[in-house]
C-alpha cells in the first residue's frame, strides 16, 4: 500500500504514548475517565476556537466582499475581536422574559450546542484522529445533527414572541424538509462508497475524492448537499428562521448575553460541522490530493499535514456558505419549500438511481 | 413534454444568475483594492474636510484679535431656531458719542441645524463655517460658546 | 376608583395573531408602526400608525420666514432634500414671479437629478437589505457616497444641505464641481452594472418580487400613489414631464413607466430612472452658463396676499406645497402633500393575503420615507 503518511505515525504514537501513560499510572477505570475527560476538554476548546474563530472569519469575508475592512482594533487585523465580543456577552445580563416558559427558555441555547457538538464526534480530522469511529457514522450524523432544531422551536416558542414563534416554525418546516436532501446526498456517496464508516470512507478515497470518482452524481450530490446544509444551518439565503428584516431576530430575539452567544456560536459550529461532512464525504476529509501512479507527486502531497488538509477542504465549504451568504437575497418560505420539494428532492432521487446504475456497472473511476 | 423542458430551463437560468450574482461579491473579495471605508480615529491627522463644510458656525478673529462683527443682530433675527443671541454694548466711541458693539455673540451649537442664513445674511461678513466636526460633548452647556473672543474688538473702520 | 374596561373577548376562530412591526422595526425604515394581523404567515391586514417622529413642521412654517422654512423642508423627505428646497424657492418665485437666471436652473437641474439618484442608491441598497440581501446596502451606499462628497464641496454638508434660497442658490457651485460630477456618472455607469447583476437579474430576486404587490393603474390613481411607485402601474404622472420646472422643458428624458404594477415594476422604475437622470445631467453640466447664482432678492421676502401651489418630482413622487399667505413675511398656511403619506395609504390595500416576507418588500418597493410620511 502507498499510503505510509509520514504523518499518520506521529498521530497514533502521541495518542498511543498518552493512552499508555494513563494506564500505566492508574487503575483501568480511572484511566478511562481521564481518557473520556482529557477527550472531551480537547474537543471543547477545539470547538470553542473554531465557533470564535469562524465568526472572526465571517466578518472578514463579508467585509471584504463589500468593499469594508471588517473588524481591525482589537489585536492586529482585529483578530481578538471575536473574544473581546464574547467578553462582553459574558458580562451583560440575562434578561428574563415575563410568562416565558424559564424552564425550557434557559433549555433550548444548550439543547442546540449539544446537537453539533455530540455530531462532531465522529468526523475524523486525520488518520486514527476522531473520538469515536461508528460504523454507521454517517447515520449517527445525520441523526444527531438534527436534534438542533428541536432548540430552535423551543427557543421559539418558550419566549413568549410572536416573532419568535413565527420563526420557529418557519425553522421547523424548513429543517424537517431539508433534512431528507442532507440525507439523501449523503446516502448517493454511501452507495458509491459501500460503507457508512467514516474513516473507510475516506479511506476509500486515497486515489481520487469520491466528488471525482462518482464524476456527475457526484457532483449534482455535493451541490445539492451544499444547498440543503446550507438551509439546514439556517444561514442566508435560507436563514428564515432569523430573517431579520422580517422577524427582527426571528427564534433568538429575547435572548441576551451568554444564551445569545451560544445561539451565535451554534449557527457557526453547526457550519463547521456539515463542511467538514461535506470535506469528509465528497472531498476526502484529510486525505492529501492522490493521482494513481504519480508516486513524486503523491509522496509531495503527503508532505502537507492530513489536518491541513481537512481543515483547508472545510474551510472551502465554509467559504462557499459564506458567499452565497453575502450574495444572495433571503428566499420565502413557500419557495425555500418548493425548492426542496420540487427541485431538489426528485433530482436528488434520480440522483441515487444514476448513481447505483453507475457503481452497478462499474462506470465510476 | 414542454413543461419538462421548462423545468431545466429554469433550473439552468436560475442557478446562472446565481453565479453571476456570486462573481460580483468574488470580485470584490478578491480586490481588497477596492475598499473605501476610511480608518476614522487614525486618519485624524491627515483628514480633511472641503473647505466649504458646515460644522459650526465661528467668527474669524485676525492675528490682533479683530473680528468684524458690529453687533447689529441681522444674524439674530435671520436664525430660525434661535441659535444666535447678541448681547451688544454701548461704549463711548472715539468722538465721543455712545457706540453700539459686540458684547457678546452667543451661540447654541447645539440648536444649530447648519442652515447657513446667519453666514449668509451677516453684512459684515463677520461670521463663517469652521471645520470642526467633532462636536460630541459630555456637558450640553460646552455647547453654548461665545463667538467673539476675550478682549477681541472690531476692526478698525467697519464700525458703524 | 380603578377603572374597568371591558373588552370583548374574541372567540377563537376570530382571533387573530397581532404582531406590531415597528415603531423600530430594520424593515420600516425608521418610526413607522404597522400592526399587522396575521394567519400563520398570511397578511390578513394591516393598520398604519404614523406620528412617531411628527414634528409639527407646517405648524413651524407659520413663524418662519420664508428662507428659513427651506431649511425644514430639508427634514421633511430628507433623501431629497435639494427636490424640496426646490419646491419652496419655486413657490416664492412664482409668486413673486422674480426669474432666477439660467445658471441657476441648470445648477438646480443637475443638483435635484443628482438627489435622485442618490436617493434611488439608498432605496437600492435598502431594498436589497430587506429582501436579505445585505450586501447591496454596503453597495448602494458606496455609490451613494460619491454624490455626498460632490455635494459637501458645493454646499458645506452632506444630507441636509438647504442650498437652495429663494431666488437662487445660498453659494456658487465649486469650481471642481463639473469635472467631478462628469467622473461620478462614468463611475456609476460601471457600478451600476453590479446592482443589475447582484439583484435585477438574480433569479431569487425576481421570485420574490414579481406578481408580488400588484397596484392597478386605477388604485394608483385612486390611492394618490406617484412617483416611481405610481409609475410601476403605468400611471403617468410624472411632474417634470406634465408640468415642468427649472429645466425640464429642455432636456430630452423619457418618463419610465411599467404596466405590471407588482414590486418588480416599481423596482425597474426606479432603476431606470437612475440612467435617465444619469442622461439628463450628461446634458447639461457641459453647458452651465456664466452668470450670477442668484436673482436680486429683497432682504425680506413677503408673498402677496393669495393661495400658491407648487409641485415638483421628488425622488418619491408628487410633492405639494400648498401656502396661504396674507401678505406678511411669514405664511398664514403651509401644507405639505408629501408623496410617501399617499404612497403608504395604499400599502394595506397590496398586501393583503400575502405573506410577511412579501409585506417587507412591498413596504420596501414603496419607498417610504417616514418623515416625508408624519412631517
Ligand atoms: S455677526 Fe454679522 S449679522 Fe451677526 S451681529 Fe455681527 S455683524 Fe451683525
Ligand atoms: S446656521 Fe442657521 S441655525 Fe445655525 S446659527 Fe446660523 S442661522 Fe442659526
Amino acid at each position: 500500500m502507498a499510503s505510509t503518511n509520514i504523518y499518520d505515525n506521529f498521530v497514533t504514537s502521541l495518542t498511543q504514548s498518552i493512552h499508555n501513560g494513563l494506564y500505566s499510572s492508574m487503575s483501568p477505570t480511572w484511566a478511562l475517565i481521564t481518557e473520556l475527560a482529557i477527550i472531551g476538554f480537547v474537543f471543547l476548546m477545539f470547538y470553542a476556537l473554531v465557533g470564535l474563530f469562524l465568526v472572526y472569519a465571517e466578518r472578514k469575508v463579508c467585509a471584504f466582499m463589500q468593499n469594508r475592512v471588517g473588524p481591525n482594533r482589537v489585536g492586529k487585523y482585529g483578530i481578538f475581536q471575536t473574544i473581546a465580543d464574547f467578553i462582553k456577552l459574558l458580562m451583560k445580563e440575562l434578561v428574563v422574559i415575563k410568562n416565558s416558559d424559564k424552564l425550557l427558555f434557559t433549555l433550548a441555547p444548550f439543547i442546540i450546542i449539544i446537537a453539533s457538538f455530540m455530531a462532531v464526534a465522529a468526523i475524523p480530522f486525520a488518520k486514527g484522529l476522531h473520538a469515536i469511529d461508528f460504523d454507521i457514522g454517517i447515520l449517527y450524523v445525520i441523526a444527531v445533527s438534527s436534534l438542533g432544531v428541536v432548540g430552535v422551536l423551543l427557543a421559539g416558542w418558550s419566549s413568549n414572541n410572536k416573532y419568535s414563534l413565527i420563526g420557529a416554525m418557519r425553522s421547523g418546516a424548513q429543517i424537517i424538509s431539508y433534512e431528507l436532501s442532507v440525507g439523501m446526498s449523503l446516502l448517493t456517496i454511501v452507495i458509491l462508497a459501500g460503507t457508512m464508516q467514516f474513516s473507510e470512507i475516506v479511506q476509500g478515497q486515497e486515489f481520487g475524492w469520491f466528488i471525482f470518482k462518482g464524476h456527475i452524481p457526484a457532483v449534482i450530490a455535493f451541490l445539492i448537499f451544499l444547498i440543503a446544509s446550507t438551509a439546514e444551518t439556517n444561514r442566508g439565503p435560507f436563514d428564515l428562521a432569523e430573517a431579520e428584516s422580517e422577524l427582527t431576530a426571528g427564534f433568538h430575539t429575547e435572548y441576551s448575553g451568554i444564551k445569545f452567544a451560544f445561539f451565535f456560536l451554534a449557527e457557526y459550529m453547526n457550519m463547521f460541522l456539515v463542511a467538514s461532512i461535506g470535506a469528509t464525504i465528497f472531498l476526502g476529509g484529510w486525505m492529501p490530493f492522490h493521482v494513481s501512479g504519480w508516486i513524486g507527486f503523491n509522496q509531495v502531497m503527503d508532505y502537507i499535514p492530513p489536518t491541513f488538509w481537512y481543515l483547508g477542504k472545510t474551510g472551502f465549504i465554509i467559504f462557499l456558505m459564506m458567499w452565497f451568504k453575502w450574495t444572495f437575497p433571503r428566499l420565502r418560505i413557500d419557495q425555500l419549500l418548493t425548492l426542496e420539494w420540487k427541485y431538489l428532492l426528485p433530482i436528488n432521487l434520480f440522483n441515487i438511481l444514476l448513481m447505483a446504475f453507475i457503481v452497478l456497472m462499474g462506470w465510476h473511476f | 413534454m414542454n413543461s419538462f423542458f421548462n423545468y431545466f430551463a429554469d433550473i439552468f437560468s436560475g442557478v446562472k444568475s446565481l453565479l453571476i450574482g456570486m462573481s460580483v461579491t468574488g470580485k470584490y473579495f478578491f480586490s481588497p483594492g477596492q475598499i473605501v471605508t476610511q480608518q476614522y480615529p487614525e486618519n485624524r491627522k491627515t483628514l480633511k474636510m472641503y473647505e466649504r463644510f458646515k460644522g459650526e458656525v465661528i467668527m474669524p478673529h485676525d492675528a490682533n484679535n479683530h473680528h468684524r462683527c458690529t453687533g447689529c443682530a441681522i444674524c439674530e433675527l435671520n436664525c430660525p431656531n434661535g441659535s444666535i443671541e447678541i448681547v451688544s454694548a454701548r461704549i463711548d466711541g472715539p468722538d465721543g458719542k455712545k457706540v453700539r458693539v459686540i458684547d457678546k455673540h452667543i451661540y447654541h451649537l447645539g440648536m444649530c441645524t447648519f442652515c447657513s442664513l446667519c453666514v449668509k445674511t451677516c453684512p459684515e461678513n463677520a461670521l463663517a463655517f469652521g471645520q470642526e466636526f467633532e462636536h460630541a460633548v459630555f456637558d450640553r452647556s460646552v455647547l453654548t460658546k461665545i463667538l467673539n473672543q476675550p478682549g477681541s474688538s472690531i476692526i478698525k473702520g467697519t464700525e458703524e | 376608583m380603578k377603572e374597568v374596561i371591558h373588552t370583548p373577548v374574541p372567540s377563537v376562530e376570530e382571533e387573530e395573531y397581532h404582531i406590531n412591526m415597528g415603531p423600530q422595526h430594520p424593515s420600516t425604515h425608521g418610526v413607522l408602526r404597522l400592526v399587522v394581523s396575521l394567519q400563520g404567515e398570511i397578511v390578513k391586514n394591516l393598520k398604519p400608525h404614523c406620528g412617531y417622529i411628527h414634528r409639527g413642521m407646517e405648524k413651524m412654517c407659520e413663524k418662519d420666514t420664508y428662507p428659513q422654512i427651506i431649511h425644514l423642508t430639508d427634514r421633511m423627505d430628507y433623501l431629497s432634500a435639494h427636490i424640496n428646497n426646490h419646491a419652496v424657492c419655486l413657490l416664492v418665485e412664482n409668486a413673486l414671479q422674480i426669474e432666477v437666471p439660467e445658471r441657476v436652473k441648470y445648477i438646480r437641474t443637475i443638483m435635484d437629478e443628482l438627489c435622485r439618484i442618490q436617493s434611488h442608491q439608498l432605496w437600492w441598497a435598502s431594498f436589497g437589505m430587506d429582501l436579505g440581501g445585505l450586501t447591496c446596502f454596503f453597495y448602494g451606499l458606496r455609490d451613494r457616497e460619491k454624490i455626498l462628497d460632490i455635494w459637501e464641496e458645493t454646499t458645506g454638508a452632506r444630507f441636509l444641505q438647504s442650498y437652495y434660497t429663494p431666488g437662487g442658490l445660498m453659494w456658487d457651485i465649486h469650481p471642481d464641481f463639473q469635472k467631478n460630477v462628469k467622473a461620478f456618472i462614468k463611475y456609476f455607469r460601471k457600478k451600476i452594472r453590479d446592482y443589475e447583476k447582484i439583484l435585477s437579474g438574480n433569479v431569487i430576486f425576481t421570485e420574490r418580487s414579481r406578481n408580488i404587490g400588484l397596484m392597478t393603474k386605477e388604485e394608483a390613481i385612486s390611492y394618490g400613489v406617484t412617483g416611481p411607485s405610481g409609475r410601476g402601474s403605468g400611471w403617468s404622472c410624472d411632474i417634470r414631464k406634465h408640468h415642468p420646472y427649472a429645466l425640464y422643458d429642455k432636456v430630452e428624458f423619457k418618463e419610465i413607466l411599467y404596466h405590471e404594477g407588482d414590486t418588480l415594476a416599481r423596482y425597474m422604475v426606479r432603476m431606470d430612472e437612475m440612467y435617465e437622470s444619469m442622461h439628463i445631467i450628461e446634458q447639461l453640466i457641459d453647458n452651465i452658463p456664466e452668470g450670477d447664482f442668484s436673482a436680486k432678492m429683497k432682504a425680506v421676502i413677503k408673498l402677496p396676499a393669495g393661495e400658491y401651489y407648487q409641485r415638483v418630482e421628488s425622488a418619491r413622487g408628487d410633492l405639494g406645497i400648498y401656502c396661504i399667505s396674507d401678505g406678511n413675511k411669514t405664511p398664514y398656511r403651509m401644507k405639505f402633500r408629501t408623496p410617501s403619506f399617499s404612497n403608504l395609504s395604499v400599502l394595506d390595500h397590496i398586501s393583503r393575503d400575502l405573506k410577511i416576507a412579501d409585506l417587507v418588500a412591498i413596504g420596501g418597493s414603496l419607498d417610504l420615507v417616514i418623515p416625508d410620511i408624519d412631517r
